[in-house]
């Protein structure tokens, strides 16, 4: 039981001082998992990372569930999921139970009209060095110009902009598998 | 019966949000405001904004953070009281995680190699330039009336699109615009 509570406490550590959540976290994730606790080599944390990127899902939480599940097993995977997504649940019900009885408040509302902007400049920035790593270039811009306009203009679902470019991603790959075999 | 109704639309949106979430982060965010917003209006856009600016500053996936408080809120809006809010929180949050669960368990158990696997490679090669475009878009649709009232809101965005380019802590940014808000207006 020892080592499921460790585990548990671990995450919800990482769960506790992930701000803003995503690639911010990795470095830490990797220091307490690799360096200071030794439940994963280096090379498997950058595979656990290649998956956790593969699957639907934020990466804090599919890195728990991996090292959980690797570790202890199923039931592991409980303890560290759980663990890395209370933090975040304490916290935002805490706020639920507050904000919504101070949105409307005059101060409160001066405080977003300064902040609403910084967030959507915030969600821009990190578009730059996401493309590069997503292997963005002249050649294929138009895939993520055509999406951006999907979803913005006419309102499609992302539900199927994401089924369109698994199918798309594996014809064109069955394609080039069977010019290769003529 | 309505109150169970409601928890099970929760449920099944927050199922689905994490079950298409690829790429995780503000990925998820025109995901969720397509369901959230617009299929089901459990909160405006503007709430929506503020849901994300709050998710920026606090620890933890935005995607949980999102489900968290629109489980609560959606559930007192309607007139129930905030235990049954607390509910549809745990719900909401227990949705968005169960596909990574269920998918994470069969990855170990099966331990794919998915790094290598041409299959998923060539499943992602049209995804992770989409995703990038799904980012675009959640910006895209944030950019609001509401949300850029005049002038002075562009020149905001303008100083911390750079400021954030340099890698000056978010936190930090958004605490200053607040500030700047308060100065302002």
């Amino acid at each position: 039981m020892k080592q499921y509570w460790e585990i548990f406490l671990v995450f919800f550590k990482i769960g506790a001082f992930t701000f803003g959540g995503g690639y911010a976290m990795i470095p830490l994730i990797r220091n307490e998992v690799v360096d200071k606790k030794g439940w994963l080599e280096d090379e498997e944390f950058m595979d656990m990372l290649a998956i956790a990127q593969s699957i639907p899902g934020p990466i804090a939480l599919n890195t728990a569930l991996f090292v959980g599940s690797k570790r202890l097993g199923f039931k592991g995977s409980l303890f560290s999921g759980a663990g890395v997504i209370l933090p975040s649940f304490i916290v935002i019900l805490l706020i639920a139970l507050v904000f919504t009885q101070f949105k409307d408040n005059p101060v409160v509302e001066r405080i977003f009209k300064g902040i609403r902007p910084a967030v959507v400049a915030l969600i821009v920035s990190p578009l730059f060095s996401l493309g590069k790593s997503a292997g963005v270039k002249w050649k294929n811009l138009w895939i993520p110009i055509v999406v951006a306009l999907a979803v913005w203009q006419l309102n499609i679902s992302p539900m199927y902009i994401v089924l369109t470019a698994i199918f798309l991603g594996i014809t064109h790959f069955i394609y080039l598998k069977k010019r290769v075999n003529k | 019966m309505e109150l169970l109704d409601l928890y099970l639309a929760l449920f099944v949106s927050f199922f689905k949000i994490g079950l298409f979430g690829f790429g995780g982060g503000y990925a998820m965010l025109p995901l969720i405001q397509h369901e959230i917003v617009d299929t089901h209006q459990w909160i405006t856009i503007n709430e929506f904004t503020d849901i994300v600016a709050i998710s920026q500053t606090t620890p933890g996936p935005i995607a949980f953070n999102s489900a968290t408080y629109i489980g609560y809120s959606a559930v007192t809006e309607m007139g129930f009281t905030s235990g049954y809010g607390i509910l549809g929180s745990a719900i909401s949050t227990l949705a968005v995680s169960l596909p990574s669960l269920i998918l994470m368990t069969l990855v170990t158990a099966f331990f794919f190699r998915l790094k290598n696997n041409p299959w998923i490679q060539s499943a992602l090669s049209i995804l992770k330039p989409a995703i990038i475009g799904l980012i675009a878009s959640a910006a895209l649709i944030l950019i609001t009336p509401y949300n850029f009232i005049d002038y002075k809101s562009w020149i905001i965005f303008g100083v911390v699109l750079i400021a954030s380019l340099k890698k000056i802590d978010p936190i930090l940014l958004i605490f200053l615009s607040g500030v700047i808000g308060l100065v302002l207006y």
